[in-house]
């Protein structure tokens, strides 16, 4: 049986499944709550200074969802805990005290003076909790007041305060970044320099889910307002994946642990983080929309693949897609596909058809001797993938790669077998250059 | 002797009016909105969709689907109407098993097509509840044209006319319009006097006058109304029924299927409507399976239908079969009616000798069974009575009992158009009858604007 205990920077956890800083870590009882089910750890809601925050009285979820009402995507106008500073530390102690083998992390954002953070750290260590969080992400109220993405936003910040908190603590610190950045990478690479101990992402996306044709406002709306939010769920997995693969492959950020954060809902998508480099996962929306039990797929669905494909510990899994990354202008340009439609699994919707013919290559028939059939056409095939995205049946259409040698009916020519990519490519101008 | 329920011989009022209600409540009960969008989403939006190529009308499927989906039932509505007026009608009594949902890719996937019919209900109620008009009327045309029966196809050839501008009188031989949507769709599919309400959303567009108790051929002759307006159209249906040759067919307690049903339809109070303990439904098609499981329904104990080939020739859908299946009605094969079994001229039973295909050809085995039954249902099939016709001056042709009409629906005489079931070559389906009624229509308009 696969072993999926986890070692994050050293804190350890029976499972690499963490709730992730929100509403579900709120409070004493929703976290107890969570333990009960199997999570391996939580990172607690994001602590302030008091006076606490106070949120919005109105509606602060919008969200989007597929036509059977499958949430799709959720965004919020939440701020941090609007509890008692003093309230939220108590029951964070208690907690740990009663579920020593969890992970207990606790989030932090406050003013980007060295002092506010000194008195805050030294309140969190006394809870004996396993490290802290820093909270760079939130993207809307508190960056408003010059905290969380306002911060995350400006790498000297972010190089600043997690040397404060170096300096000021024994706790690992994991810094969260946010995604509401052009290039990731350089906020990673801040927060190394400034000596933190990994890095979780990603915090919420800045989006306004939608807006009512009634009365012209954005949801959620606040008495006709609306303000942007956070976006997450599984809308935000590919954003989030791109992001964590960005910093492990980036030299100067290569070995910085990843906890890895967007739109994890089942057992694969938490499979696909580690592989692409992230030491454990945390997830919000999926708990926020099933409840904890998910967990207990997560947990049993990860042991069940490890298993079969033979990987004992997660060390054999995380970071195996990691090398596998590439720049586009290293890709093979020498490896050639084609669209193959099975017959006998083709329900003739006739997707592929038409969407190869208005919007790509018109490499699919519509008609055959008279008869409704799609068939590739070889010759017009670019290999593009799309109406294997399109088709409504899995595994109908394959994407088959030819061999070498074999003919590429499009091209007239045979398929080369060696690999060459756009930097030797003779359209290339810069190619040319460095030739001449 | 048994009372109530299973009092012997033909009686009326055998259940209670809370199971009379609840027996001929919908069959198909509405989507809500929600369901709607649910099953609109599971719509592949084909490419040159199988499903509006098997719908007579050529309803655009996809495309209404689609507008469901995206919270849009008006346009949706507007979708289905432009092909088909009375797509809230056929919403409900389309054999969609063998014509749209058939084909369905999800049919072919799956097993379990998109509920297209339901869907186009769901559009066509909200469209039809809120009182939503979709078309205007063209510029007076200054010709009229007379329409025969306001029945499917009569209504849908009106409504087009009208739309273009023509001014349209129909000829009603009965005192309510609708056809067989009033007269003979099995109670259960169309509730809530569904088939009144649907003659007066199609009417409201305006242009359309009805003349109700004006039977061709009794009150009025076709040639008068040939040289009253510029053309004419001939929905007349089908009037005549087949006999059974059997002998003893006219014992009392034999009826025809169709005027079974009328009565039915008909009726305020289904507890007046009488019915046999014990029914035997002669026939293999729509009529015979409406007939027998709203014999049960009203309450007879036992229902045989009694077809003389076997189940894969009957022209009721398996669907319809399995419907009648679980409503407890009984379907015999392979057995003909012989001889009407009566005692003092009231039936007590039907004699049935067994068949077999020798050759492609059905012949009697000679042996025969007796079946105990106090009412014997016709429904062999109807034929059209071409009798209003005469005295038109030059006849109408017919092609096997019915007016021969060529592809646009023009019949043999110049100015005079047909369809629905009284036109040789349909399928005698509510949804072809409203094609033929809608083509006929833009083939008159061309000849008088042409
Ligand atoms: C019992 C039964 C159940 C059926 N169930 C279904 C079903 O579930 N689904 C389906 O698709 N189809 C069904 N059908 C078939 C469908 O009802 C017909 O195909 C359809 O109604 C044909 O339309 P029509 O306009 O041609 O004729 P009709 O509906 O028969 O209308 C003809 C009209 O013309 C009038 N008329 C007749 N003679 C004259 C005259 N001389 N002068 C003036 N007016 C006249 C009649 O009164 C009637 O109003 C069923 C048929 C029957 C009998
Ligand atoms: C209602 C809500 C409140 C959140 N509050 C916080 C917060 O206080 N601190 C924080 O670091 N992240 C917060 N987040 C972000 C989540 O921790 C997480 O990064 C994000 O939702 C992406 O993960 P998911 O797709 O699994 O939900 C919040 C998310 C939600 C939905
Ligand atoms: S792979 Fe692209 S080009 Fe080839 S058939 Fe499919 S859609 Fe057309």
């Amino acid at each position: 049986m696969a072993d999926i205990r986890n070692n994050f920077v050293g804190i350890k956890s029976p499972n690499p499944f963490w709730l992730a800083s929100a509403p579900p870590t709120d409070k004493e009882y929703n976290v107890v709550r969570a333990f009960r089910a199997g999570w391996g750890g939580v990172v607690w809601k994001t602590l302030g200074e008091d006076p606490h925050v106070v949120n919005v009285n109105g509606p602060r979820y919008g969200a989007i969802w597929s036509g059977d009402r499958r949430l799709l995507g959720m965004n919020n106008i939440e701020l941090i805990t609007d509890r008692p500073l003093q309230t939220n530390l108590r029951e964070i102690k208690r907690v740990k005290k009663e579920w020593p083998d969890r992970a207990m992390i606790v989030s932090l954002m406050v003013p980007c003076e060295e002092e506010n953070w000194k008195s805050i750290l030294k309140l969190v260590e006394e809870t004996e909790a396993d490290g802290i969080e820093l909270n760079f992400g939130c993207p809307h109220g508190m960056s408003e007041r010059g905290m969380g993405s306002a911060v995350g936003q400006v790498p000297e910040y972010i190089e600043m305060v997690v040397r404060w908190c170096k300096q000021n603590s024994r706790m690992p610190v994991i810094t969260k970044l946010t995604p509401n950045i052009t290039d990731i990478r350089k906020p990673a690479r801040a927060a190394r320099a400034g000596g933190t101990d990994a890095v979780s992402l990603i915090n919420t996306i800045n989006s306004i889910t939608g807006v009512d044709l009634d009365s012209f406002a954005p949801e959620p709306t606040i008495d006709g307002k609306g303000s942007h939010g956070g976006y997450c769920g599984p809308a935000v997995k590919p954003i989030a994946l791109n992001m964590v693969a960005e910093i492990a492959r980036d030299t100067e950020t290569a070995g910085l642990p990843i906890s890895g954060i967007g739109g994890i809902t089942t057992w694969r998508d938490a499979a696909e983080f580690l592989a692409l480099g992230a030491g454990n996962v945390q997830v919000c929306t999926a708990a926020m929309t099933y409840g904890f039990k998910v967990v207990e797929e997560m947990i049993e669905g990860l042991k069940n693949w490890m298993d079969v494909k033979g990987h004992a510990t997660l060390d054999d899994v995380i970071g195996r897609a990691t090398p596998n990354i590439s720049d586009w202008q290293y890709l093979n340009l020498n490896y050639v596909t084609k669209a193959r439609i099975n017959q006998d699994l083709c329900i003739q919707c006739g997707r592929c058809h038409i969407a190869c013919e208005d919007t790509s290559h018109q490499a699919i028939t519509a008609i055959v001797d008279g008869k409704r059939r799609f068939e590739v056409i070889e010759e017009e095939c670019v290999g593009c993938n799309l109406c294997v995205n399109v088709c409504p049946v899995e595994s109908c259409i394959d994407m088959v790669a030819l061999e070498a040698g074999a003919l590429d009916k499009r091209t007239g020519e045979k398929v080369d077998p060696t690999y060459a990519n756009w930097t030797t490519h003779p359209n290339n101008p810069a190619a040319r250059q460095a030739a001449e | 002797m048994a009372q109530g329920q299973f009092k012997d011989g033909i009686a009326a009022g055998r259940l209670s009016q809370a199971q009379y209600s609840e027996n001929f409540s919908d069959l198909h009960p509405p989507l809500d909105r929600h369901e709607a969008v649910v099953e609109a989403d599971r719509c592949y939006f084909c490419y040159d969709a199988p499903c509006l190529q098997a719908c007579p009308t050529s309803i655009d499927i996809p495309m209404f689907i689609r507008q469901i989906a995206t919270g849009n039932p008006l346009g949706s509505a507007k979708t289905i109407f432009d092909q088909n007026i009375l797509g809230g009608m056929c919403a409900r009594v389309c054999p969609t098993e063998t014509l749209c949902e058939e084909v369905c890719v999800r049919e072919v996937a799956e097993g379990k097509p998109v509920q297209i019919g339901r869907l186009q209900r769901y559009a066509t109620d909200v469209a039809m509840e809120a009182g939503r008009q979709f078309y205007e009327r063209a510029a007076s045309s200054g010709k009229t044209v007379a329409v025969v029966g306001a029945g499917p196809a009569g209504l849908a050839c009106a409504h087009r006319l009208a739309v273009s501008g023509h001014a349209v009188t129909l000829y009603e031989a009965k005192p309510k319009p609708g056809g067989l949507n009033e007269y003979g769709i099995a109670a259960y599919k169309t509730v809530d006097e569904f088939a009144q309400s649907e003659v007066d959303y199609v009417t409201a567009v305006g242009g359309i006058s009805i003349e109700y108790g004006m039977a061709l051929g009794r009150d009025i002759a076709l040639a008068e109304l040939a040289a009253k307006h510029d053309a004419v159209f001939l929905g007349m249906g089908l009037a005549g029924v087949n006999a059974l040759r059997a002998e003893g067919e006219d014992a009392s307690g034999v009826e025809n299927a169709v005027e079974f049903i009328a009565g039915l339809r008909q009726a305020d109070d289904l507890a007046t409507i009488p019915v046999g303990r014990r029914v035997v439904v002669i026939g293999g098609g729509m009529t015979a399976i409406d007939a027998a499981i709203q014999s049960k329904l009203l309450g007879a104990e036992e229902v045989t239908i009694c077809y003389r080939r076997g189940k894969e020739h009957m022209n009721a859908s398996e669907y319809e079969q399995d419907l009648a299946a679980s409503n407890g009605v009984v379907i015999r094969h392979w057995q003909q009616p012989k001889r009407v079994v009566a005692v003092n001229g009231t039936t007590v039973g039907i004699e049935l000798e067994y068949t077999r295909l020798v050759e492609g050809k059905l012949v009697g085995t000679g042996e025969v069974v007796t079946l105990a039954a106090d009412q014997v249902f016709k429904a062999i099939g109807q034929t059209f009575d071409a009798a209003p016709l005469n005295g038109s001056g030059n006849a109408i042709a017919l092609e096997k009992g019915r007016i021969k009409v060529d592809e646009e629906g023009r019949t043999s005489m110049t100015k005079v158009w047909a369809g629905g079931d009284c036109i040789f070559g349909g399928d005698d389906l509510t949804v072809s009858a409203v094609a033929q009624g809608r083509d006929a229509a833009m083939s008159i308009d061309r000849a008088l604007m042409g």
